[in-house]
């Protein structure tokens, strides 16, 4: 652990992005006391701009704290990325073990499903499924999932396939373990680290994509997100241009935070891949 | 690879096309019987608040009373006569509405894609050459940058400085409506309206091109045949790009091939944001009304698209690499 530690530590980039993000972390958990009430109440007049009245960031056209629904949106994509990539991940790590540890017409099978969905245009089909299934949190959040599993399964059938003939695992085939026992308790640990850097920038494709859902008018209508802000602002660019530029800002600076951590732990669970960059 | 061999991996390669294809057609026949509701309503886009004389006719058309595998025999056939079914709401069928809106989405992507491979190429060769100085840093951090941006705030920046600030560029549409520009004027008033749409489309890629070029050209400049090249006496400049990029480039033909369904995606975004005449923009309005017809029509035909976009750099790739082994 201090070893992991110590080699994420190296990379400079890495650091800055766990503090960002850790920072981004703690603006939504403290979001209801810095900002109570309903983010969607409105605070003072219409299209103030930043600065004025006590409004950091301004004020939208219903005279809204752009600031609160910021801080409110956090949390929304937050929550939105990780449920995402959680659901996605056990999905594409189930498939990815079937397809790698059994090999054969079964890997075939399951590598012909994930080429296919990783050839249909997937935001379109994010944006039909979440539209046929009404726009609900739930729906944004399964459409994500579905849209974004294929990597993982392929990664995950590539650390099988490439494990599954060690000699660890023939050991515990001869010890008569069973085939699951031997894929969640031998296999499925040693192929950790890529699913785990993988997973830090699925949270940040999955928080890019429910903003561009969101921005289309399909986020859940009761929930403020960091999408719906821009969406909002759109229309009114000419006016009010904090409307649209802040919350972009904090879309960018929390999915950069995770692109740089995932490169960090990149590094750090792979000391033997990190300096060939 | 051998010339004779072509035939057999483009009928091989053309197979599948056709059995993804096909699949997409299943998928939307599920998604419609998946959907809360009566699939019929579903079709005629409007939940609820259809006319019951074209609910009925519906029924009718797609055997909505006939068991399951009749039903999804119907479907796929209309599908695959390019009937794409009716949008009630624009009263015109989908395939129709569609086919008016794809030159525009074609030229806005394939500018974009031009845009985005010379000047990922260029940055990503130059950065490899320059490894550790400041261009290659600021080249890496530009690249950076893009992946974390949301695309349709890319857009809207654009917008605010070159449109609102600067009143540079337009912000919306294709060309002037009211100004009846012909000949070069025309052209001269479309590129004007495409610079901002297609630069907001490319640059995403044009980070992911650059990246991708640097690696692959690092990667190749240490092996044999480059050294043999260079011990030969070619000049550097030759090396360069006959030797070292040429090879460089195979990945990048792979992953655009990959990224087609992306870019066709994100232009749903760029096309909402600039009023651009698409696709993207028709399947925005239809996301507005819940038209699933011209939703359901767009995901079937820009599937379509990606996979001959496919098929294409396949049969690039084929050409370009003597090794890659058929099948």
């Amino acid at each position: 652990m201090r070893d992991f530690w110590r080699r994420y530590r190296r990379n400079k980039g890495a650091v800055v992005g766990l503090v960002v993000l850790v920072a981004v972390i703690i603006m939504a958990a403290t979001a209801p006391w810095i900002f109570p009430g309903s983010p969607w109440d409105m605070a003072s007049a219409p299209f103030l701009p930043p600065g004025e009245m006590d409004m950091l960031l301004g004020t939208d056209s219903l005279g809204r704290d752009v600031a609160a629904g910021i801080a409110h949106g956090a949390r929304i994509s937050l929550m939105v990325g990780a449920v995402s990539t959680v659901a996605a991940l056990s999905v594409g790590v189930t498939l990815g073990a079937i397809a790698g540890y059994l090999g054969g017409w079964v890997d075939d099978v399951v590598m012909r499903f994930t080429e296919f969905f990783q050839t249909i245009p997937s935001f379109v089909l994010a944006i039909l499924l979440v539209a046929i299934f009404k726009p609900t949190i739930g729906s944004v959040v399964g459409a994500i999932a579905v849209v974004s599993w294929p990597p993982v399964a392929r990664v995950v059938r590539a650390e099988f396939l490439s494990l599954r003939g060690r000699e660890f695992v023939q050991a515990a085939e001869v010890l008569g373990k069973s085939r699951i026992a031997i894929v969640v308790g031998d296999i499925l640990p040693n192929a950790l680290s890529p699913i785990i850097v993988l997973a830090s920038l699925m949270v940040a494709t999955a928080i890019l994509l429910e903003s561009a859902l969101s921005f289309l008018g399909l986020g859940d209508p009761n929930l403020m997100t960091w999408g719906f802000l821009i969406g909002s602002g759109r229309s009114v660019i000419r006016l009010a241009w904090w409307m649209s530029v802040f919350p972009g800002l904090a879309i960018f600076v929390t999915v950069l935070s995770l692109n740089l951590v995932g490169e960090g732990l990149s590094d750090a669970l792979n000391p033997r891949l990190a300096r060939t960059r | 690879m051998e010339v004779a061999k072509l035939p057999g991996f483009l009928a091989r390669r053309l197979v599948k096309a056709v059995l993804v294809v096909l699949a997409i057609v299943v998928c939307n026949f599920l998604l419609v019987h998946a959907a809360p509701g009566d699939p019929a309503s579903v079709m005629a886009g409007q939940a609820g608040a259809a006319d019951p004389l074209f609910l009925e006719q519906l029924r009718r058309q797609f055997g909505l009373d006939q068991p399951f595998h009749v039903q999804l025999w119907i479907y796929v056939r209309s599908v695959l006569t390019l009937d794409l079914g009716f949008s009630h709401r624009q009263q015109a069928g989908v395939a129709g509405l569609i086919a008016d809106r794809l030159p525009a989405t074609l030229l806005l992507t394939g500018a974009a894609f031009t845009f985005a491979v010379v000047g990922g190429v260029t940055l990503g060769a130059l950065a490899a050459q320059r490894v550790g100085t400041w261009m290659d840093s600021l080249i890496t951090v530009l690249a950076l940058t893009f992946y974390a941006t949301p695309l349709f705030w890319v857009g809207l920046m654009l917008v605010l400085v070159f449109s609102v600030w600067l009143e540079w560029l337009p912000s919306f549409g294709m060309y002037n409506v009211g100004a009846g520009l012909v000949g070069m004027a025309h052209v001269l008033d479309v590129a004007k309206h495409l610079l901002l749409p297609a630069l907001t489309l490319g640059l995403f890629y044009l980070a992911v091109y650059a990246r991708l070029t640097r690696a692959t050209m690092l990667e190749v400049q240490d092996q044999d045949f480059v050294r043999t090249a260079r011990a030969k006496g070619v000049p550097e400049g030759r090396v360069t790009r006959a030797h070292v990029l040429r090879n460089a480039l195979l990945p990048v033909i792979t992953f655009a091939g990959i990224q087609a369904g992306q870019l066709i995606g994100g232009s749903i975004l760029v096309e909402t944001v600039f009023a651009w005449p698409g696709i993207g923009r028709l399947a925005f309005e239809a996301l507005l009304a819940r038209d699933y017809p011209v939703l359901l029509g767009v995901f079937f035909c820009t599937s379509v698209i990606v996979v001959l976009f496919n098929l294409a750099t396949d049969l690039l790739y084929a050409l370009v690499d003597p090794r890659v082994e058929v099948g």
